[in-house]
């Protein structure tokens, strides 16, 4: 019980902080549960936000279900979820019963001037973070970069990129390495 | 997931109208959380009080529960399977890729100014130079903001 309250204290810390939607959760997640709190392996969570991108729904929900889930199974993922979405829920009660005029606040609108470049700056460096731990080769490298130009350039919807690379991934990789020694080694 | 929302809330059940609607996902962009879930609270909270927003919001979240339970215990069984392996590389590849375009298309629609480029370099210094947690350059960018365009934003029918 005590470990549900800190996971889910520590998923309501990241989901009272999140501006910009789910993408901009990820690096608060990652610092959080990869950093900080040690839960989870850097590798396993770039697993981890895999599925969630490819599961319907949003990418920060999904993320903190799976961490939840592999921490203390279906009731770390219910209080996971909850601490994620719970500050939202609040803050967007409280400004549809008071406040339905925020967005013509000019002190508002002034602050996400900064704040939305920040996110983007903070969504690079979760790149940055996880490319250092998910490409360890040129083949690696090879799929992100036709990935990232499917989504940019060739306007392709993220899931079938994801799906084509698991399936580049197990053409390039399947017989890489003996079984139980292909983690660390490059 | 916001077109989807457009076509079943305006479209098929009338909920709202197109104004309101694109009122809702303004402020579900300046509030935390996913937008998704933001928008589906106010618009149930609209339509039947408190108990619509939670109804609203458990109803956007569940199928998504449920289908990450199932793909995680999947996951968690298979990991170490030699195909499993060699799958999840090529997933990891992608997940930078897709961090990378997220990054890419936000950059597009929110980086609109000089100050905009030095606020992304600022913060990228203060994560990886001085170790600055996310959430305080969240803060700083806030007041940064407020500094740089507050003056501008005051003035009237801007």
């Amino acid at each position: 019980m005590r470990f549900l309250l800190e996971l889910f204290t520590s998923f309501f810390k990241i989901g009272a902080f999140t501006f910009g939607g789910g993408h901009a959760m990820v690096p608060l997640i990652q610092k959080e549960v990869v950093d900080e709190k040690g839960w989870i392996e850097a590798e396993d969570f770039i697993d981890i936000l895999a599925l969630a991108q490819t599961a319907p729904g949003p990418v920060a929900a999904n993320t903190s279900v799976f961490v939840g889930y592999k921490l203390v199974g279906i009731p770390g993922a219910v209080w996971a979820l909850a601490g994620t979405i719970l500050p939202s829920f609040i803050v967007i009660l409280v400004v549809a019963m008071y406040f339905t005029k925020i967005t013509d606040s000019a002190v508002i609108n002034a602050a996400f001037s900064g704040i939305r470049p920040a996110v983007v700056a903070l969504v690079v460096s979760a790149a940055i973070n996880i490319g250092k731990t998910a490409l360890r080769d040129l083949k690696g490298v090879g799929i992100s970069i036709l990935a990232f130009l499917a989504v940019t350039v060739g306007g392709i919807h993220p899931i079938p990129v994801i799906l084509g690379s698991a399936a580049l991934g197990y053409a390039f990789f399947r017989d890489d390495k003996i079984p139980g020694l292909n983690n660390q080694v490059d | 997931m916001i077109p989807l929302m457009e076509k079943e809330i305006i479209q098929a059940n009338k909920w709202l109208s197109m104004k309101e609607f694109v009122d809702i996902i303004a402020i579900a962009e300046v509030t935390p959380g996913p937008i998704a879930v933001n928008s589906a609270t106010y618009v149930g909270y609209k339509m039947a009080g408190v108990w619509g927003a939670a109804f609203a919001t458990v109803g956007v979240v569940l199928p998504s529960f449920v289908i990450v339970i199932s793909l995680a215990s999947l996951f968690l069984k298979y990991k170490d399977a030699p195909a499993v392996k060699a799958i999840s590389k090529g997933l990891r590849a992608a997940v930078t890729a897709m961090i990378a375009s997220a990054a890419f298309s936000m950059a597009k629609a929110s980086i609109i100014d000089v100050q905009g480029i030095v606020i992304v370099g600022l913060v990228l210094f203060g994560i990886f130079k001085m170790k600055i947690h996310p959430i305080i350059c969240i803060f700083l960018a806030a007041v940064l903001g407020i500094t740089l365009w507050g003056g501008m934003m005051l003035v009237p029918g801007l």
